[in-house]
């Protein structure tokens, strides 16, 4: 192995130096969850100073990252609560006959242009702007109105004086600001945010529309991959993202395990990709599970734009934009479920869908898996380690152990065998920020956030 | 137990751990294909694709639904199931059926 790089020069990066402590963990700690408590997604801003989270109640909590204090600077800030509201309600559709949740999808922040932050928030049908601002001050002293808002009799106003904005408490305020309905037919799975900061993408089952921001009675559909005949669909999109800095380039990943790269310059619809990466199959191992489990969950291009990184059930493969032959790596997150298909199939985890991260300077991506563990992979080192997301390992900065499963006959000690392993306990949405080695990890119902070590 | 048995039985036993050691995935859709038969033989397929679309899928009908509340004043009409099965067809919803939606009002317990 080449000569481990310190810690300090390597920004944000890198599982070879770096030892994982936990920080915080929010949420109920009594085991009996109610559904609306389901975390469904975690998404920190550009600066990483915000983290907001969705539930499938609908709801979105955003917590702020509290500035460093100088009485103790080995420590970074803790987040705490800043905003949280309903984002979306339940709604029935009762010309379709259909039901639509309220769980929150996807959240995207937007880059920040103002004092105000903004995030995309969408459910399987509508997508929300919202605007999170502060205030903290209040006008006082109106000619006209009470100070508790009641208008004064215009008789009794003798005096002309003016307001004076005086200092209160911070209120945060979230409010709606755009409203992006009746555009999707199937269930939306992904919204990103174009680097132009003015259009963004929304994909369902079938098609992808690009809408501006500005603008919410129209969107152009921009892929459409649905058949005349439905009898004839073999596949769906499962995700799809913008290229960070070519604002012509977006990706989707699709069911059958395969990414396009489509360029919005070359035509109107993009149903003609301008790539397609899929990785050649051994038809000698083909089986019932091959297609169910070659479905792409997620989709992330590298901060760099150079790579994009794929999870499917069993692995995470790194794409050269490149090469459309074939991944230029391929990590394994549990290899030993592939022994278990049968029952994973049985009791729908083959369905779950896992989201992966990369770091903030490409060089370690992360993933979640079963049992409350999740894993990382060094690119640079290729290690890799598994951590469990638990209240047992939750003492405060305390260093996380690796965790070990047996696979063969022989259990070792501290090991966990794959039969005892729980398939309820699964984090599938997992973010890291963007600059600093702070990550959040979602178990069912509870977020936790870890750091590394500062020596 | 006669010599010849045992020996058919070894054979049967190494059949199994090859076909493990080739492919445990393989091993999998045996295990799968024995415990459903008439699972279809293209796997993932439309059939599997089409479930996934009609996701949140109720069937409603408001006529059916009125004369059903009509009715249920005079007669016992079947009780609906307990689990959350597709009504569909001649089940008639009744308000029992429709599940209740109510907004998630009460806060988030990770804004604690």
């Amino acid at each position: 192995m080449a000569g481990k790089r310190k810690l300090s020069e390597r920004p944000g990066g890198g599982s070879g130096d770096v030892q994982w402590c936990f920080s915080q963990v929010k949420g109920a700690m009594d085991d009996d969850v109610a559904e609306a408590d389901i975390i469904s997604t975690v998404e920190f801003n550009h600066t990483g100073e915000l983290l907001a989270t969705g539930d499938k109640g609908g709801r979105v909590v955003i917590f702020q990252q509290e500035p460093e204090s100088k009485n103790q600077p080995q420590c970074r800030g803790e987040y705490n609560v800043y905003s949280t509201f309903q984002s979306h309600e339940p709604e029935f559709d009762y010309l379709k006959s259909l039901e639509i949740e309220e769980k929150i999808n996807k959240i995207r922040w937007l880059p920040q242009k103002n004092a105000a932050q903004f995030l995309l928030s969408t459910n399987d049908k509508t997508i929300k702007l919202w605007k999170i601002s502060e205030r903290d001050k209040r006008p006082e002293g109106y000619n006209l109105k009470e100070e508790d808002g009641r208008y004064r009799d215009p008789n009794t106003v003798t005096t002309l004086r003016v307001p004076v904005l005086r200092p209160m408490d911070l209120m945060v305020e979230a409010s709606p600001r755009r409203v992006f309905a009746n555009a999707h037919t199937y269930h939306i799975n992904s919204i990103s945010v174009n680097s132009d900061h003015e259009t963004y993408l929304s994909a369902d089952d079938l098609r992808i529309n690009l809408w501006h921001l500005e603008i919410t009675d129209r969107s152009f559909n921009i892929v459409d991959i649905k058949p005349a005949n439905m009898e004839e669909l073999t596949e769906v999109i499962t995700a799809a993202e913008f290229h960070p800095d070519q604002c012509n380039t977006f990706v989707y990943s699709s069911s059958k395990g395969t990414i396009r790269l489509c360029d919005m310059r070359a035509s109107a619809l993009c149903d003609q990709h301008a790539k397609l990466f899929e990785e050649p199959e051994d038809p000698n191992n083909r089986s019932f599970f091959s297609e169910i489990i070659s479905s792409i969950s997620d989709v992330k291009f590298s901060h760099s734009g150079r790579y994009m990184m794929t999870r499917d059930y069993l692995s995470v493969k790194i794409w050269d934009l490149n090469m459309e032959t074939r991944p230029v790596e391929t990590y394994q997150v549990h290899e030993y479920l592939r022994s278990k298909l049968c029952s994973l199939y049985e009791n729908d985890c083959i369905f779950d869908k896992f989201e992966c991260c990369w770091n903030g300077n490409d060089s370690v991506v992360m993933t979640g898996s079963y049992n409350n563990f999740f894993r990382m992979f060094d690119r640079d080192y290729r290690q890799d380690v598994t951590f469990e997301a638990s209240r047992e390992n939750s003492k405060p900065r305390s260093v996380l152990k690796p965790r070990k499963i047996s696979t063969g006959g022989k259990r070792k000690k501290d090991e966990i065998s794959v039969d005892s392993l729980d398939f309820n306990k699964k984090i599938l949405h997992t973010a890291w920020h963007p600059l600093d080695n702070i990550i959040a990890v979602a178990t069912t119902n509870n977020l936790y956030i870890f750091q590394d070590k500062i020596n | 137990m006669s010599e010849q048995e045992e020996g058919m039985a070894t054979v049967e036993e190494q059949q199994e751990m090859e076909d493990k050691v080739i492919s445990p995935e393989k091993a999998e859709e045996v295990k799968l294909k024995a415990r459903y038969p008439n699972l279809g033989a293209k796997p993932g397929g439309s059939d599997f694709l089409r479930k996934r679309l009609q996701k949140g899928q109720k069937y409603f009908d408001s006529g059916d639904y009125n004369m059903a509340k009509a009715k249920m004043k005079n007669k016992q009409l079947p009780s609906a199931p307990t689990e959350k099965t597709e009504i569909t067809g001649d089940h008639i919803p009744t308000p029992q059926d429709l599940p209740q939606r109510k907004t998630s009002i009460v806060a988030s317990k990770l804004a604690v």
